[in-house]
């Protein structure tokens, strides 16, 4: 490395400036006051652990995703997360071991061994709530509610809303008596809906053409709410399970839109994010002019199971750095006010200055023989001693 | 709101056959590529546009929604893998094959095969599933050259008739892939204009020829 780049960060590591971190922790705060409004208590998972913990249950992906390392101490494998849902998961099956349901939420940076969706950044500040404890449609409302209610904290507007059902396609995939290989190589065509792909396969397959023809249409299943209706014609011959799905997300989205009025919801029954460990509704938010997801979360019942507790659990996780890119309220972290100081040993100055500081006022400090004045200090006023007092005086 | 679809497109070949299932989808460039030095070309419709681009950046400019629909050869797409995009409709145009292709006298040595390709990634894939460990060499264009000069003892590319390789002394060998246009749609954009877009894909979808 010669002199002239050694202040080069590695692609996808980003550092945030004053204005930038300004507008970061005032959202960071925001969000975590609302989350703990709704009764979703803050936890803090490790940065680094074994990598056993980290990536049970979670699949091929999250492998791929993670940075790791060997524990000098044990000479075992360490894994610094990629995401924090599996870790909060476990923290909830393990440590807590409650049987009431229990909201928790988290914030933290994550390290990915490859740019992801949001903003191709490898270090997201992921922030993101969880519901554990109960199956239903209700708890899956609450998480997308309070998704969307981040979104308009973090003042993101325009979001769409795409949401389906993993269990359309593992039913489906049953039914038609699919081996694991052959699952994956259909799953895999699904996500691109490369559909003359899908139709060669299927041919070759030698299925029953029913059990084929849903499995084509999960494809070209999405849309607005009319794909619903779609579904259920398609879908006659499905198993009972399948059905069931269409009817969750129906009422998901039925009991979605009375709390939250007019809602721009795509349905895709084909988009199977987090297939491997999701078990029921996924979802993520779109805005206009980004070409990638800034949100998603979904419904992952079985999780808790390898840390020795199954519990129904839902959830949605985002990137702060993205919601604050994205946000429409620049003016949040407009420049401070402050007042300038000079130097000096007054000791009645000194009193003044902490009393302005206890009632929330910034004040900076003179140093002696500084370059610059209150003016290069971002300041916009001063304190200045009359007839042995000191007063705040804007600058003239 | 940004409403404007675009679509990206490579000149030449996909281009020109492009033009037709365009126009059965209502869609006219008021420029030709081929005449013009634009970028951006503008259409029969104030809100659709066209960007010309290199035929391996279309699914670039696609993933990252940069536009909403592309049209990309197979070859393009399987070298670039098939994240965040959508492959509809397979567009049955500037179809070719992928295949190895060798010198005319080539006989499999003892040692590691080079290989020379622009597709690097599909070439490794494809030996690896061989069960063959080759040294792939990437290449820009000229794949030809490779064995002539002794750079390589194969190549992988795109045969159409054959003719380069005839010319140059090689052989076709093992096919690879069977190669043609897809209409390519980026995710965000299938969700959030989807109504214009299905629209547009049912209609070039119904003008492929089979």
């Amino acid at each position: 490395m010669t002199i002239n780049n050694r202040w080069l960060l590695p692609q996808g590591i980003e550092e945030a400036l004053p204005a930038e971190a300004a507008k970061l922790e005032h959202l960071r705060r925001q969000l975590l006051d609302l989350y703990a409004s709704w009764g979703y208590q803050l936890v803090m998972p490790p940065f680094i652990e074994y990598l056993e913990s980290l990536l049970t249950g979670t699949g091929h992906d999250l492998d791929i995703q993670t940075f790791k390392l060997i524990d000098q101490l044990t000479g075992r494998s360490m894994g610094v997360r990629a995401d924090m849902t599996p870790q909060v998961a476990r923290i909830d099956a393990h440590q807590l071991k409650q049987d009431a349901p229990n909201r928790l939420c988290y914030m933290g940076t994550v390290l990915q061994t490859r740019p992801d969706g949001f903003g191709s950044s490898r270090s997201p500040l992921q922030v993101g709530a969880e519901l554990y404890g109960h199956a239903g449609v209700e708890s899956d409302v609450e998480i997308l509610c309070l998704m969307l209610e981040s979104f308009k904290i973090a003042g993101v507007e325009n979001v769409f809303l795409d949401i389906g059902h993993v269990g359309i396609f593992r039913s489906l995939a049953a039914q038609a008596g699919l081996d694991d290989a052959q699952e994956a190589s259909l799953f895999e065509m699904l996500q691109r809906k490369a559909i003359p792909e899908i139709q060669a396969f299927l041919n070759e397959l030698d299925l029953d053409s029913d059990v084929a023809a849903m499995l084509l249409s999960l494809a070209e299943l999405n849309g607005d709410e009319s794909c619903l209706k779609r579904a259920e014609q398609c879908f006659s011959k499905a198993d009972e399970s399948v059905k069931q799905a269409l009817a969750y997300l129906q009422d998901t989205v039925s009991k979605l839109r009375q709390r939250e009025g007019e809602l721009n919801i795509h349905f895709d029954l084909a988009e199977l994010r987090g297939y491997h460990y999701q078990t029921g509704i996924v979802f993520a938010a779109y805005v206009p002019g980004q070409g990638q997801e800034i949100a998603r979360g979904g419904r992952y019942d079985d999780i808790g199971q390898v840390f020795g507790r199954a519990r129904p659990a839902t959830g949605f996780s985002t990137d702060l750095k993205t919601l604050v890119n994205l946000s429409v309220n620049q003016q949040t972290a407009s420049v401070p006010s402050a007042i300038f100081a000079p130097c000096s040993d007054d000791v009645a100055l000194m009193t003044k200055i902490a009393e302005l500081r206890a009632q929330g006022e910034r004040v900076i400090e003179e140093l002696p023989g500084q370059q610059g004045d209150a003016i290069a200090m971002a300041c916009n006023r001063v304190l200045i001693q009359r007839d042995g007092q000191w007063l705040v005086e804007g600058i003239a | 709101m940004n409403n404007t679809i675009t679509i990206a497109l490579s000149k030449g070949r996909i281009f020109k056959e492009t033009l037709p299932l365009l126009e059965a989808a209502g869609i006219t460039p008021k420029d030709d590529p081929e005449k013009s030095r634009k970028l951006i070309l503008d259409t029969n419709h104030d809100d659709v546009k066209l960007v010309i681009i290199r035929a391996t950046d279309v699914p670039t400019y696609v993933q990252y929604g940069a536009a909403d629909i592309g049209v990309a050869g197979k070859d393009v797409l399987l070298e670039h893998g098939g994240e965040g995009l959508y492959e509809l409709v397979d567009l049955n145009i500037a179809r070719c094959k992928l295949m190895t292709a060798g010198l005319n006298d080539f006989k499999p040595g003892s040692g590691r095969l080079r290989v020379a390709t622009k597709f690097v990634n599909v070439t490794r894939r494809y030996f690896a599933e061989q069960g063959k460990q080759v040294e792939v060499i990437k290449l820009y264009g000229s794949m030809e050259l490779g064995p002539i000069v002794g750079l390589s003892d194969l190549i992988v590319d795109v045969v159409d008739t054959g003719n380069t390789l005839k010319a140059n002394g090689l052989k076709p060998m093992d096919h690879i892939a069977d190669i043609s246009s897809r209409l390519i749609v980026n995710k965000a954009s299938l969700k959030m204009k989807h109504d214009r877009i299905q629209a547009m894909v049912e209609q070039m979808r119904k003008a492929v020829k089979v």
